[in-house]
Order: C-alpha cells, then sequence, then structure tokens
C-alpha cells in the first residue's frame, strides 16, 4: 500500500504552518529560528514528494541545496543571536526594534 | 577729385574718426606712466588733426556740384543676419560735414581750454581719455551712414557722458548725476531701437540713402507707420536732447568737470537728437503729427526751462536750463520744418555755449570752486578777458545783432511764425525774453556790482591761464561772426546743406523751392521785433540787478509759491521720483520679498515639504519588529498566489 | 578615418581626471597644473573646429560613429554645426578660466579638480551628442560633479541650495528621459527599427497630440535648466553658495544646456507644439525679462544680483528662439555665448572681491575705483557689456532678438526693450554702490588690485567682448546656413501637419460629421 501523495502535501503544509505561525507568534529568536527550519524542512518534504511522483532528480537536488542554505542561515542566525545577547541580554524579540525608522 | 596725395580727402574721413579713438586708446593704456603734458598733447593733436581732415574734407566737398555731395565709405559689414545687414559705413554729406567741424572745431578748443583747467587733477589721463572718446563716439554719431552704427556712437556719447559726468566719483552726488544722465537716456533708447526695428521693418534696410529715397515708397504721409517711427525717435531725441518729458539729467549733469559741460552738454552731444531729427526729415515730413508735437515740445521747453533758469543761482545750472531752452528753440525749428534753421541754431549755439561754459568754468576756476552767483559779484575788472568773452557769448544768446545768437534765433521765430502759427511764435518770443534776462541776470550777478565773495576767495581770484583763454578768445570770435553764415543775403549755410533736406526747410526769405516767400517787410520787421524782445529783457536784468538790487527780492516776496516752484524746478524730480522711481523700487521688492521668496519659491519648497510630510508619514511602517515585516511578506505572498490563482 | 577631434577635446579632460587620480593629493600645486593644462589642452584642441569648419553646408561636421549598444540601436554618434560648434567652444574656453579662478581653493584640491574636469567632459558631450541616449547621458554625467562642487566648496547654506538644484533638475530629466523613450518607442512602432540616432529621429513626424505631451515633458526638463520664469529659484540659490569657478561654469554653460536643448530638440522633433506654445513661452520669456531686472534692483547680494540678471538675459535668448526667424535664432545663439561671456565675467570680478574681502553685500563696498583702478576698469567693461552697450558684445544678440521678434509680434518686442532700461537701472545702480562714492569702509583700505593671475583670467574674456561687439561676422557666418537649415526643417514639418489637419477636416465637413464642434 502506498500512501497517497496528499496525505504527504498536507503534512507538508501543516508543517509549514506551524512554522510561519511559530515564526509570527512566538518571541523567544532561537525559537523563531527553529521555526524557520521547519519551514525549510516542510519545502524540502514536498520537494521530494513531487520528485518521487515524478520520477525527477531535481527536486532531490533541490532539497540538498535548500539543506545546504539553512545550514548556513542556521549558522549566521545563531550568530547574530548570540551577538544581541551579548549586547542586550536578552533574546526576546520584542525588545529588539532598533532597525525602527 | 585728386590732390597732392593722389586721392580726394574725403577718403581720409575714417582718420577723423581713428585719430580721436587713437587718442584715447594711448592715453588710456599708457597715460598713467606718461608725462600730464605729453597726456594733454596727445588728446589735443589728435583732435586738432581730426579738425584739419575735416577742414579739408569740407574743401573737398565744396568742390563737388551740390546734386554729388555725398561721400560713403564702407568698411566692413558689422551685423548681418538673413535679409538684415548694418554695414560699418560712414557718409560724408553738408549736414554731417558741418556736424564734424563743430565737433573736431569746438572739441578741439575745449581740449585745450582743458590743459589748463583740469591741471593738477588726479585723474587727469582718464579725462583726456574720456574726453577723447567722446569726440570719437560723436564723429561716430553723425558720420555714420545707417541707423544702428548711429545708435553705436549714440550710446557711445552716453557713456563718455556718464563717465565724465560721474569724473569725480567720490562725490555722491557725480556719480548720481552719471548714473542718472545714463538712465534718463536709455529710456529715450527705448524709443530709438523700437524706432530702428519698424524701420527695418517697414524699409527691410537701416542705410539713410535706402530709407530716405524709398521714403515715398513705404510711407504715405500721415500714416500711422510714418507717425509711430518719428514719435519714436523723436523720444530717442528728448532723451539725448534734454527736452520734456526726459530733459532733469542735465541740470544734474553739472556735476561734470565744466569744460565737459561745454563740450557735451551744450555743444555737441545735447544736439545729437537735433541731428538725428534733422537726419530723418524726410520721415518727419511724413507724418504731420509728428512735427506738430516736435515743435510743441520744443516750444514748451523752451519756454519751460527758461522760466526755472529765471531763479537759479547756481552759475552752471543756469547755464543748463538755458542750453535745454535753446535745445527746445531747434526742435521748435524742425518741428515746423525748418531743420536747415536748426542745424544753423545748433551751430551758432555750440560756439556761444561754450563760450559761456568756458567762461563760466575761468570763473568757477578763478574763484576756487565757488558755483554760485550770490558769492560772486563785480569779478570784472579782476577777469578782464573773461568778462569780454562772456559779455559777447551772452550778447549772441540774447540775440543782440550782430552776434551768432541774433540770426539763428531770429530765423527761428520767423519760421514759426510763417509756417507754424503764432502760438508758436510767442511761445518762442517769450522765452527769448526769458533768456535775454536770465543771462544777463547772470552776467551782473557775477560780474557787475559789489563783490559779495568770502573774504579768502577773493585774495586768489586770479585771470586763468593763457590756454584756457585762447579758446575763450577764438570762441569769441566766432560768436560774434559766426551769425553771418546764415545771413539771408549770403545764406552759405542755407545753400550747402539744401540738398540734405529735400527742400523742405529752409531759412526763410531766401529763395528755396517751395519754401514760403517771405516778404522783405515781414522779415526786417520780425529782425525789430525780436531785437526789441532782447532789449527789454536785458533792460529788465539791468533794473533788477544793477539798478535796484533789492528788487529782486521783493518780486520773490510778493509771487511766493511761485518763486518756491520756479526754484524748485516745478518739483518734477520729486514728482518722478514719487511716481516713477519710488514706486518701481517698492515694487521691486514686492516680487522680491513676496512673489519670488514665498510665491514661487514658496511653491517649489512646498512640493519638497509635501514629499517630506508623506515620507514622515510612510515611515511609521517601519517598526522595526522582524515579525511585522515577516508578516507582510507572507500576507502579500498570499495575495499573489490569490491574484495568481483567480485573476490569470 | 581622420583625427577624431571632437573625442578628444570631450574626453581629455576625464584623462586629465584620471592622472590627478593617482597624484599625491599634498602636491596640490601639482594637481592644479595638470588640471589647468588639460583644459587648456583641450580648448586649443578645439580651435581647429573653428577654423576648419565649413561654412557651406548645414550637415553636421566632424562627425564619428561608433555602434555602442546595437540591440537598442544606442551608438556614440558625436559631430557639431554651426548652432554647437560655439557652446563648445565657449565650453572648453570657460573652463580653462574656472580652472585659473579655482587656485584660490584650499580645501580637497585633488577631488575639487577632479570634480571639475569631469564636469567639463558632461559639458562638452552635451553640445556635440547627436545619439539621445548619448546625449542623455552626459546631461547626467555633469549633474554630479556639479552637485558636489556646490555641495562641498560652497557657502553656507551649500547643502541646501546643492540639493535644491539637483532635484529641480533631476525632475526635469526624468521627464524628458521619459520623452526620449517615448520617442524611441514610436520610431519603433513606425520602422520596427531600434535607434537612438538624432539625425535619424529627425525624420519622425510625430502625431499632434503627442507632440504636445513630448514637447510639455523637453519643455519642463529645459526650462528649468535654462532656468525659465517660474522655475528660477534655484539659480539665486545655486550662485550665492558655489564657489567662484562655480557659478562662472553656471551660468557660462550649464543655463545654455536647457536654451540648446529647445534649439536641438523641441523645435524639429515637436514643430507644431512648439508653435502652439508659442505664446506661452514668449509670455513667460517677457515676463521673465522684466521680473528679472526688477528683482536684480533691489538685491543686497552681488552674486544673487548677477543670477537674476541672468533670468533676465535667458528671457532674451527664449525670446529669440521662438520666433522662428533667422534674426530670431542666430541673435539667441550669439546671445547665450554673450551671456556665458558677460555673466561668467561678472561673477569672475565680483569672486575676485570676495576673496580680498570675504564678502559679497554691496553696502560692504563703495569707493572701490580709488582703491583698485584695474579691476574697476574690467569690471566697468564687463557691466557695459552685460547692460548691452553698442560695440560690445551684449547689444549685437540683443538686438537680433528684438529684431527678430518685432517682425512677428511688436508687443513682445515691445515689452521686452524694456529691459534694455531696467538693465541700465540695476548695473549702475550696483556699480555705483560697489566702486563710487566715498571710500568709508575701512576693511576695503587695503584691497589689492588684480595680480597677475586675475589679469590672465579676466583679459581673454573682456577681449572676446570687444570682439564680438564689433566684429560679429565670424560667428553669424558660421551659424548661417545651420540655423537656415533647421528653420526650413521645422518651418516643413509644421507646414505637413497644418496640412494634414485641414484635409482631416475638410474630410470632416465632407462627411458632416459635427465631431470638432
Amino acid at each position: 500500500m502506498t500512501i497517497p501523495l496528499t496525505w504527504y502535501l498536507i503534512l507538508s503544509g501543516s508543517l509549514f504552518t506551524i512554522g510561519a505561525v511559530g515564526v509570527l507568534v512566538r518571541r523567544n529568536a532561537l525559537v523563531i529560528l527553529m521555526s524557520i527550519e521547519l519551514m525549510l524542512n516542510a519545502v524540502n518534504l514536498a520537494f521530494v514528494t513531487f520528485s518521487r511522483q515524478h520520477e525527477s532528480m531535481d527536486g532531490q537536488i533541490f532539497v540538498f541545496f535548500i539543506m545546504t542554505v539553512a545550514a548556513a542561515e542556521a549558522a549566521v542566525g545563531l550568530a547574530i543571536v548570540v551577538a544581541l545577547f551579548k549586547n542586550k541580554s536578552t533574546i526576546n524579540v520584542d525588545d529588539i526594534n532598533i532597525m525602527k525608522w | 577729385m585728386p590732390n597732392v596725395f593722389g586721392e580726394s580727402f574725403l577718403d581720409l574721413i575714417g582718420f577723423v574718426l581713428l585719430l580721436p579713438l587713437a587718442g584715447a586708446v594711448v592715453n588710456g593704456l599708457c597715460g598713467k606712466r606718461l608725462n600730464t603734458s605729453v597726456v594733454g598733447y596727445i588728446g589735443c593733436a589728435t583732435i586738432g588733426l581730426a579738425f584739419l581732415i575735416s577742414v579739408l574734407v569740407f574743401i573737398d566737398l565744396l568742390r563737388l556740384s551740390p546734386e554729388h555731395r555725398l561721400f560713403e565709405k564702407e568698411f566692413f559689414t558689422w551685423i548681418g543676419s538673413g535679409t538684415f545687414t548694418a554695414i560699418a559705413g560712414l557718409q560724408v554729406d553738408p549736414l554731417s560735414t558741418v556736424m564734424i567741424l563743430v565737433v573736431t572745431g569746438v572739441g578741439f578748443l575745449i581740449h585745450v581750454y582743458s590743459i589748463g583747467y583740469m591741471h593738477g587733477d588726479e585723474g587727469y589721463y582718464r579725462y583726456f581719455t574720456y574726453l577723447n572718446l567722446f569726440t570719437f563716439s560723436m564723429l561716430l554719431l553723425v558720420l555714420a551712414n545707417n541707423f544702428l552704427l548711429m545708435f553705436i556712437g549714440w550710446e557711445g556719447v552716453g557713456l563718455c557722458s556718464y563717465l565724465l559726468i560721474g569724473y569725480w566719483f567720490e562725490k555722491k552726488s557725480a556719480s548720481s548725476a552719471g548714473k542718472k544722465a545714463f538712465i534718463v537716456n536709455r529710456v529715450g533708447d527705448f524709443g530709438f531701437i523700437l524706432a530702428i526695428l519698424l524701420i527695418f521693418v517697414t524699409f527691410n534696410t537701416v542705410d539713410f540713402t535706402e530709407v530716405f529715397h524709398s521714403t515715398p515708397e513705404h510711407l504715405t504721409t500721415g500714416s500711422v507707420v510714418a507717425t509711430a517711427i518719428t514719435l519714436l525717435l523723436f523720444l530717442g531725441a528728448t532723451g539725448k536732447s534734454a527736452q520734456i518729458p526726459l530733459y532733469t539729467w542735465l541740470p544734474d549733469a553739472m556735476e561734470g568737470p565744466t569744460p565737459v559741460s561745454a563740450l557735451i552738454h551744450a555743444a555737441t552731444m545735447v544736439t545729437a537728437g537735433v541731428y538725428m531729427v534733422v537726419r530723418c526729415n524726410v520721415l518727419f515730413v511724413m507724418s504731420p503729427f509728428s512735427l506738430t508735437v516736435v515743435a510743441v515740445i520744443g516750444g514748451a521747453t523752451a519756454l519751460f526751462a527758461a522760466t526755472i533758469g529765471l531763479v537759479q543761482n547756481d552759475i552752471k545750472r543756469v547755464l543748463a536750463y538755458s542750453t535745454v531752452s535753446q535745445i527746445g528753440y531747434m526742435f521748435l525749428a524742425c518741428g515746423v520744418g525748418g531743420f536747415i534753421t536748426a542745424v544753423f541754431h545748433l551751430m551758432t549755439h555750440a560756439f556761444f555755449k561754450a563760450l559761456l561754459f568756458l567762461g563760466s568754468g575761468s570763473v568757477i576756476h578763478a574763484l576756487g570752486g565757488e558755483q554760485d552767483m550770490r558769492k560772486m559779484g563785480g569779478l570784472r575788472k579782476k577777469l578782464p578777458t573773461t568778462y569780454k568773452t562772456f559779455l559777447i557769448g551772452t550778447l549772441a544768446i540774447a540775440g543782440i545783432p550782430p552776434f551768432a545768437g541774433f540770426f539763428s534765433k531770429d530765423e527761428i521765430l520767423l519760421e514759426a511764425y510763417t509756417k507754424g502759427n503764432l502760438i508758436f511764435w510767442g511761445l518762442g518770443a517769450f522765452a527769448a525774453l526769458l533768456t535775454a534776462f536770465y543771462m544777463f541776470r547772470l552776467l551782473f550777478m557775477t560780474f557787475h556790482g559789489k563783490s559779495r565773495m568770502d573774504k579768502d576767495v577773493e585774495a586768489h581770484v586770479h585771470e586763468s591761464p593763457r590756454n584756457m583763454l585762447i579758446p575763450l578768445i577764438v570762441l569769441a570770435l566766432l560768436s560774434a561772426v559766426g551769425g553771418f553764415l546764415g545771413l539771408p543775403a549770403a545764406s552759405a549755410i542755407n545753400s550747402f546743406l539744401a540738398p540734405v533736406v529735400g527742400g523742405g526747410g529752409h531759412i526763410g526769405g531766401v529763395d528755396g523751392g517751395q519754401a514760403h516767400h517771405v516778404s522783405q517787410n515781414l522779415m526786417f520787421s520780425m529782425m525789430g521785433l525780436s531785437t526789441g524782445i532782447a532789449v527789454v529783457g536785458i533792460a529788465l536784468a539791468y533794473l533788477m540787478y544793477i539798478k535796484k538790487p533789492e528788487l529782486p527780492t521783493q518780486i520773490a516776496g510778493m509771487f511766493k509759491l511761485i518763486y518756491k516752484i520756479l526754484l524748485n524746478k516745478y518739483y518734477v524730480d520729486e514728482i518722478y521720483d514719487a511716481t516713477i522711481v519710488n514706486p518701481t523700487i517698492k515694487s521691486s521688492f514686492f516680487l522680491w520679498r513676496w512673489i519670488d521668496v514665498k510665491v514661487i519659491d514658496g511653491f517649489v519648497n512646498g512640493v519638497a515639504r509635501l514629499v517630506e510630510l508623506n515620507s514622515e508619514a510612510l515611515r511609521l511602517f517601519q517598526t522595526g519588529f522582524v515579525r511585522n515585516y515577516a508578516l507582510s511578506m507572507l500576507f502579500g505572498g498570499i495575495v499573489i498566489i490569490i491574484c495568481a490563482l483567480f485573476l490569470l | 578615418m581622420s583625427f577624431p577631434i571632437l573625442t578628444v577635446v570631450t574626453f581629455l579632460p576625464i584623462v586629465g581626471a584620471l592622472w590627478i587620480l593617482f597624484i599625491d593629493k599634498r602636491k596640490e600645486e601639482k594637481i592644479k597644473q595638470i588640471a589647468l593644462i588639460t583644459a587648456i589642452g583641450s580648448f586649443v584642441m578645439s580651435l581647429p573646429l573653428f577654423f576648419k569648419f565649413n561654412l557651406a553646408t548645414h550637415e553636421f561636421q566632424f562627425r564619428e560613429m561608433v555602434p555602442w549598444i546595437k540591440e537598442f540601436g544606442i551608438s556614440y554618434h558625436v559631430g557639431i554645426d554651426g548652432i554647437s560648434l560655439f557652446l563648445f567652444l565657449l565650453t572648453s574656453f570657460l573652463t580653462c578660466i574656472a580652472i585659473l579662478a579655482s587656485w584660490t581653493i584650499k580645501e580637497r584640491v585633488k577631488e575639487y579638480m577632479i570634480a571639475m574636469l569631469v564636469l567639463t567632459t558632461g559639458m562638452l558631450g552635451v553640445f556635440i551628442s547627436l545619439d539621445l541616449f548619448l546625449f542623455y547621458v552626459f546631461w547626467e554625467l555633469m549633474l554630479i560633479p556639479m552637485y558636489l562642487i556646490i555641495g562641498i566648496w560652497g557657502g553656507p547654506r551649500r547643502i541646501y541650495a546643492t540639493i535644491k538644484f539637483f532635484i529641480y533638475t533631476m525632475a526635469g530629466s526624468v521627464l524628458m528621459l521619459l520623452a526620449i523613450l517615448a520617442i524611441h518607442t514610436l520610431y519603433y512602432r513606425e520602422t520596427g527599427e531600434h535607434t537612438f540616432d538624432l539625425l535619424t529621429l529627425y525624420n519622425l513626424d510625430i502625431p499632434m497630440r503627442t507632440q504636445f505631451w513630448l514637447f510639455l515633458a523637453f519643455f519642463f526638463a529645459f526650462a528649468i535648466k535654462v532656468p525659465m520664469f517660474p522655475f528660477h529659484t534655484w539659480l539665486p540659490d545655486a550662485h550665492v553658495e558655489a564657489p567662484t569657478a562655480g557659478s562662472v561654469i553656471l551660468a557660462g554653460v550649464l543655463l545654455k544646456m536647457g536654451t540648446y536643448g529647445f534649439v536641438r530638440f523641441s523645435l524639429p522633433f515637436f514643430p507644431y507644439a512648439s508653435h502652439q506654445f508659442v505664446p506661452i513661452i514668449s509670455w513667460l520669456a517677457v515676463i521673465g525679462i522684466i521680473y528679472g531686472a526688477l528683482v536684480a534692483m533691489v538685491q543686497e547680494d552681488l552674486k544673487k544680483l548677477i543670477a537674476y540678471s541672468s533670468v533676465s538675459h535667458l528671457g532674451f535668448v527664449m525670446l529669440g528662439i521662438f520666433v522662428f526667424n533667422i534674426q530670431g535664432l542666430e541673435g539667441s545663439i550669439l546671445q547665450m555665448v554673450n551671456h556665458g561671456l558677460s555673466t561668467g565675467g561678472l561673477f569672475l570680478l565680483v569672486g575676485m572681491i570676495y576673496e580680498r574681502r570675504h564678502t559679497r553685500m554691496i553696502g560692504d563696498f563703495g569707493g572701490l575705483a580709488k582703491q583698485i583702478p584695474v579691476f574697476t576698469v574690467f569690471f566697468m567693461i564687463v557691466t557695459f557689456s552685460s547692460i548691452g552697450l553698442p560695440g560690445l558684445n551684449g547689444f549685437v544678440g540683443e538686438f537680433l532678438v528684438l529684431l527678430g521678434t518685432f517682425k512677428t509680434n511688436v508687443l513682445y518686442a515691445t515689452l521686452a526693450t524694456t529691459g534694455v532700461i531696467l538693465s541700465a537701472c540695476y548695473m549702475l545702480w550696483m556699480f555705483q554702490r560697489v566702486m563710487f562714492n566715498k571710500l568709508s569702509n575701512k576693511k576695503n583700505r587695503d584691497m589689492a588690485d588684480l595680480n597677475r593671475r586675475e589679469w590672465a583670467i579676466i583679459l581673454p574674456i573682456v577681449m572676446l567682448i570687444f570682439f564680438i561687439g564689433i566684429y560679429p561676422k565670424p560667428i553669424i557666418s558660421r551659424l548661417d546656413v545651420s540655423v537656415n537649415h533647421l528653420l526650413s526643417q521645422v518651418d516643413a514639418k509644421y507646414k505637413k501637419t497644418v496640412n494634414r489637419l485641414k484635409i482631416a477636416e475638410e474630410k470632416l465637413v465632407l462627411k458632416g460629421d459635427p465631431l470638432w464642434k
């Protein structure tokens, strides 16, 4: 028995939504970063699904790229969070609005 | 007409111009390093040579038959654009010859006089540079063969007048007077430029000969265009020749050195307007209305200026108003068609007015700069030569036979009577009476009676040096005999100038084409009458200033208001200030402070401010919260997807 | 291929700028010398243009053409005709003068000279471009150095002035860019060919209604640059704040780009619209003449006075361009050159006394004539040139403009002629207050007369002032053929449009269609 395509897509969509909501509602910068990872992986899942469906390797290749980007992003993001914490002693994003105006 | 040079002297006409210019350039560039006497010699020699050449030119011109007395020499095309060409060319004809003789002749005498008068002045070389430059411009004005080149000379003399009136520029009154002269003249130039434009549009040329020859084709008598051209030209003339309403600069121009007043503001430049009207007589004849305007303005100015002259106390100002008045006579003559008479009076006036100014200069020089006649008196003994020559000049201007002024003024009155009407004659005759009166008043106040000088001034009074007296004597001779040129019996000037005026204006009494035949009786009775008028004027002056010196004060006391108005020159300057000058400056301030800064620039800055305000409002969207940005990104993404799905 | 003289002249300054780039900024004297040498080199190289100019042809001469961006039909196409010749020469001439006048610059000499040289290339390029794209590139290229020159080396309010100048001009240029693209597209639609080439695009027959809008777009760009009343308010601010050389270039060359643009682009591209706009432009020009003069009269700052007098003078130029006859147009072009010389000269002279006294207020002076006689002579000559005294350059141009105007409209000419009176008023009043009367302000007592460098700056200008006033023929004769050609070109296109309009109307009449009611 094969699991139908829709299931994968529903899972991917749910993961993406959880990630997006997480980005929007959580205040902790670390959690936001994790939510972003979640969104990226939701996309990865969709790519893999379609790749298998269309029997093409393009999607798989994209997943590798995205994983690389996600790793780089996590590195940069964590570095920023660390730097912020050093300066402001907080990683609550509500307290970080120096980019205003 | 070959001569020793193998060529006609007429070909040398260029040198008449070139010499004064060269003098100006040399004195201007190296005058500072040259010895003052050398500067003076250069100034005089160039004009003297120019005068000699002018005489030769005159002789050569005389040898031609009257119809052929027109010689043109063209040098190069000055401006040529499309069909418009203005050529740098000179024209020698009887009229311009008379003018160059007067300009270089009187000019030479005044240059010589200046050597003495300006002796020891700091800006000696500057003075002679300007004076030579002036002579050049004046000669260009009278020799030009087209309107535009004439305009160069016209403006050139204006420039030199500006420079020379403001020669002592450290005096505020002098520099203001120079500025005023130039600006008032510019008002006249406004008319002159428009006239030139209209002439070109009408005739398609600005060349004198072509314009005047084709006048009958392009203009009809009394047409609007003819009237417009002539009135605009006349506006130019009123500026330069100090007529109503633009005369106000001339009395102020007396701030300049006295020889300048003699040369520019008496003998030559101020008569340029008369020259121009005579030069364009063919055009003026086409418009009877303009001629009437010219006559009315001329007559009115003659009388108006004379009345002001009655009460002025500054010796030069009296002479200035007298100049305005005398030029009014010339225009009166032009206006009634007596163009030659106008030139005749121009010439005699040049002699006696230059003489009078130089004489007054001699007095001022002797008194160490005093110009107020109330502080003179009794100078007859101390300045004998000056007195004698001055007396001749005064007799000439008053119109006592056989001096020069008598003939020309009498001709004008005769013309005014025969060709004009009784009103013109009345204006002229009454002005003549006043002229005789105020001139003798001047003479009596200055030279007769008791001395009213300050003690220390009196001690230093001395007769002027010889180089100042000789010009006076020569001019006195000319003032004494110059009138005979126009003597009805000989009337040399009439027949000489006749070709220029095309039969329009002859001196009365002599056969001249369609000119009026004036009976001998009328002529002699007019002569007697005008002499009588002059004598009455003199007698009045004698009564008031010699016999009963207390009389003037009494009369002034009786007619306080009139006296005050006259003394203040009818308040014309004040009226001009109040109605033209001040409103212009006030409205300029208004334009600048309100319209320019507040309205126009306010609008520009307002636009900038508007953009700024919008940006102020828009930047509030930048909260700085990353989540807000993420939300709007998400929202935007959703909108795009919806659009992509449903709208396309 | 012949020697690419235009390219060499135009890009020589930029080469000089590159050279200066590699010089130690402390060697100020050397930097100045290099800048001067390149400017003079560029000027000397441009002289053959004058002497070898072919008077007989209306074609563009000394042409060079190299494809640049082929896909869009953009090419490096330069050339010169009688109309641009003198503006080109004036630019290369005034640059030498301006650099020589900048000798007293103390701060950031290196950057200043580089800006100056880049500016020169931009200005020269504008006058020779025969490709609309290229033209736009040069047009904007010159804006930036000017912005820097005013903004860095200017007076106290330099930031305000320079931003105003920049944004105002930019706002106009953007519209022009749109119009250029529109012309390009119109041509593409008609022929299916991409080109920005001016000579090719001249053949384009633009529909009436489109002409109107495109003319308006160009009008804003050029009218701001000229500047015409009421777009002039950036000028007094920019002039007052700019350093001397900046003012000289601004008045001498930059303003001419606007008027040149009208002649080169507006007239031949949009003849019909140009004719439609005559009343508006003429009235604005006449108002500019009188208004500029009146406002100039009451200024207290010398530079502001000269700036407003520029508005007045440029009014004459605009008036002459839009009368569509040879005297008017030739007078205008001559007046552009004259204004560059006399107003440039005035700014130089004011700069000289500013360097001595660090003030430009008329009230601070008075009686200078005695203190600095040589300066006085030069100042007087240039003043009278600006007034338009016959025998000096200003008169010839002014008179021809008035003549051309008078032929078509007496009212405009009469009103413009009042400028003759007013110019004497404000100039002579200023001159009296600065140079004449008693030397009352003690600070003026130790002013020195002109030094040798200042002689070298002002003497050539005065010589040209005399030359053009006395013998303008070499200039006018070079203008003749080009101007005639331009006018006939405009006239032919205008008549074509009018004819088409007539035919269209007739058709409507035949059909009895009440459309036009």
